[in-house]
């Protein structure tokens, strides 16, 4: 069974071609880690994904890499943004004005499992940049789903932390897309390792069978 | 792209400059018997020793103006906000632009005629018209916040989470700032509907003057400055809610004279038809109706509304263009620009209408106190403006001072949004125009306030279908010639806009 398939397919943004000749099957399971330079089409790739799967009815958690928060809210509301689809208007509109405490609890829960419990009632506007990076991957863990696509979803917290986060979402989805740039990273939590250059797909394997080599020239000029 | 001639800015100011020229061979600046000096004399020395004393009626119509202010400007950002989202309907957009091309003024005259003179009429008189620029505003703001956050919601989210939870928070701040904006305009708003009965401060000041008590006047005029000049201390998002239960109910204690039963039916459903099909004389009896008041009022109103409104527009433009060097340290000193400062804070504090009518009792009616008032007090908010673009230009470090600062680097530098901000302003300069009719000055607000007075209120409604009309084609004109010209601003050109 397949949650989402691209048979030799050219993908881009609007009249713009980043990625040509895509051939790329997801099945449940799968970690995926896709890596290639910046502007290698591992964003494109991401949102084909995201758009495919929402098309075909899945729930995906979703965490951009320009995060998306906003930051005039605090940071329990911004998590709870993650389920407004699951509760009527009324019922988010009193959320907005008063979360209720079973929703604090929860969320409460998971920012304590990446070290942001004690900013739940901080606004966005007012942490760092690692933290908002956490809080955005907070949304996508309190929204679950089949599926979690993730834009360099650790890119700005240190290492250890960084294996820790990547393992917790190994954890909480049972498949997985995923950007990153630290191929240490990539390795350690993949079952799948997708290389993108010159506007294709150079590899797909799994990661005992990719070579330090073959990501090499990846990177190469 | 559709590329088109870029008109010179300076044909631009030389088209408004022969206009205007053209416009003063057929004003009238007669001083009608009166002896200006005198006058001034008088109310110079009550001026000069203002007068404290009458502090109970002061703080009265203070107290009034502030409630009046703050209930409409809720009452309309909270409508505005509502509207918003939905501005780009076409429905909803006629709405906002028919109310908000018809002058607080009038709203209120025409509200008395339903209403009567109480609180309601005050609140309306401000609600309406700002209801309207609210949410043009307020849809402004929404288009320019950040769109990743809504993206990013889960799919079939429904609108209104969508819009509470990722578009609405993203403009907040700027919905507070411009709303704190317009209630400065709506203490001018408010103060001005004392001229017409409402008990702010326009009232107490028309009765100080009656009274020939120029010391009070001059005591009221000092209060509301200080009033106007401090809003950013004393109104805070904190306390908001705080002076809008006041305001209510202040304005909830004031006792309004009774209405007879069903005016306001009688208004809705008899008074507003023309009275041709009111008293079922037929379509020629219409059309003779239409015909007669468009040649006794409308066009005999909307000429002299032009001829005002282009003389007052250039005289603006000219006061902006050399004062906007006044307050800026670098070119009047130290002691120089903190007057400027002052002088332009005054003269922008004090609405137009009130401006007239200090002048109308120094130089009698002519259509020289609105000329005077209007180009004052709009060409201060210009020069306002202005000067703190010109405060923010990088200078070089050996750049000169004084005037030649002045015409070498800020007046070339700023000439096009100088020419921008008297375009914005051009629409609002002939609907304050129209409006000084109610002084007597012969503009349409004259014949409105004349039909209103025989009771004729299908012949006002009309009128001020003219006057709408007047607005929304100059309003068309200005933003072609701002688009022609292709005038920048770097001043967020929307905070001009009252």
């Amino acid at each position: 069974m397949t949650l989402v398939a691209f048979g030799n397919e050219t993908l881009g943004y609007g009249a713009e071609t980043v990625l040509t000749g895509v051939s790329f099957a997801l099945t449940p399971g799968d970690r995926v880690v896709l890596l290639g330079r910046s502007g290698a089409g591992k964003s494109t790739l991401l949102s084909a994904c995201y758009d495919r799967l929402i098309t075909a009815g899945h729930r995906v958690a979703l965490a951009p890499q320009d995060h998306a928060l906003v930051p005039q809210l605090c940071v329990l509301r911004n998590v709870l943004m993650g389920r407004l689809d699951d509760h009527s208007a009324l019922s988010n509109l009193r959320s907005l004005i008063r979360p209720r405490q079973a929703d604090r609890h929860d969320i409460d829960q998971t920012l304590q499992m990446i070290d942001l419990g004690n900013q739940i009632d901080q606004r966005v506007d007012s942490l760092s940049g690692g933290q908002k990076q956490r809080t955005a991957l907070a949304r996508a863990l309190y929204r679950g789903g089949a599926v979690l696509i993730a834009d360099e979803p650790v890119s700005a917290v240190d290492e250890t932390q960084a294996d820790a986060l990547l393992s917790l979402m190994a954890d909480r989805f049972q498949t997985s897309v995923l950007a990153l740039h630290d191929v240490g990273q990539a390795r350690r939590f993949a079952t799948r390792l997708v290389g993108l250059a010159a506007g294709r797909i150079a590899f797909d394997a799994a990661p005992s069978e990719v070579t330090d080599e073959m990501i090499g020239t990846l990177y190469a000029q | 792209m559709r590329s088109e001639r870029r008109i010179p800015s300076l044909w631009v100011i030389t088209g408004f400059l022969a206009l205007g020229l053209i416009a003063t061979g057929f004003a009238d600046f007669s001083l009608a018997g009166h002896d200006p000096w005198q006058a001034l004399a008088r109310m110079g020395a009550g001026f000069l020793r203002p007068d404290f004393s009458a502090v109970d009626d002061i703080g009265r119509a203070l107290l009034m103006t502030v409630a009046f202010a703050i209930c409409g400007v809720a009452v309309g950002a909270t409508a505005g906000l509502i509207l918003s989202p939905f501005y780009y309907a076409k429905p909803i957009r006629f709405f906002c632009i028919s109310v908000r091309s018809v002058h607080e003024l009038f709203w209120a005259l025409m509200l008395m005629q339903g209403l009567g003179i109480g609180p309601l009429t005050g609140v309306l008189a401000i609600a309406l018209p700002y209801t309207g620029i609210f949410a043009k505003v307020f849809a402004e703001h929404l288009d320019e916040t950040d769109p990743r956050p809504a993206r990013v919601l889960p799919p079939r989210v429904d609108a209104l989470s969508r819009f509470l939870f990722a578009r609405a928070p993203l403009a907040m701040g700027s919905m507070w700032s411009y709303t704190l904006y317009r209630l400065e305009c709506g203490l001018r708003s408010s103060a001005v509907l004392g001229f017409i009965g409402l008990p702010t401060l326009g009232f107490q000041l028309d009765s100080f003057f009656k009274q020939g008590n120029y010391g009070a006047a001059s005591a009221v005029l000092i209060c509301y400055v200080a009033l106007i000049a401090s809003i950013r201390i004393w109104m805070r998002l904190k306390l908001a809610l705080l002076w809008l239960v006041g305001a209510i109910t202040v304005l909830s204690l004031q006792s309004a004279p009774p209405m007879g039963q069903g005016a306001l039916w009688r208004f809705l459903t008899s008074d507003i038809i023309p009275a041709p099909i009111r008293n079922d004389r037929g379509l020629p009896a219409l059309w003779d109706w239409l015909t007669n008041l468009t040649m006794d009022q409308i066009l005999p109103g909307l000429w002299n509304t032009i001829i005002v409104g282009q003389i007052a527009l250039v005289l603006m433009g000219a006061l902006a263009f050399v004062g906007f060097g006044l307050p800026i340290r670098r070119v009047t000193g130290r002691i120089g620009s903190t007057l400027g400062y002052g002088l332009l804070v005054v003269l922008r504090s004090l609405p137009e209408y009130m401006l007239a009518y200090l002048f109308l009792q120094i130089f009698g009616p002519s259509m020289l106190p609105a000329v005077l008032a209007l180009s004052l007090h709009n060409g201060a908010i210009i020069a306002h403006l202005l000067s703190r673009d010109a405060a923010v230009l990088p200078l070089r470090a050996d750049a000169p001072h004084g005037i030649t600062l002045w015409g070498w680097e800020f007046a070339p530098r700023l000439t096009g949004t100088f020419l921008a901000l008297c375009l914005y302003r051009w629409e609002i300069v002939l609907r304050e125009t129209a409006v000084m009719g109610l002084l007597g000055i012969a503009t349409l607000g004259f014949f409105v306030d004349a039909a209103i007075a025989e009771l004729r209120v299908d012949r006002a409604l009309i009128l001020l279908v003219a006057c709408a009309a007047m607005t929304a084609t100059v309003d068309i004109a200005s933003t072609r010639l701002r688009r022609a010209t292709r005038t920048r601003h770097t001043t967020d050109i929307r905070k001009s806009a009252c």
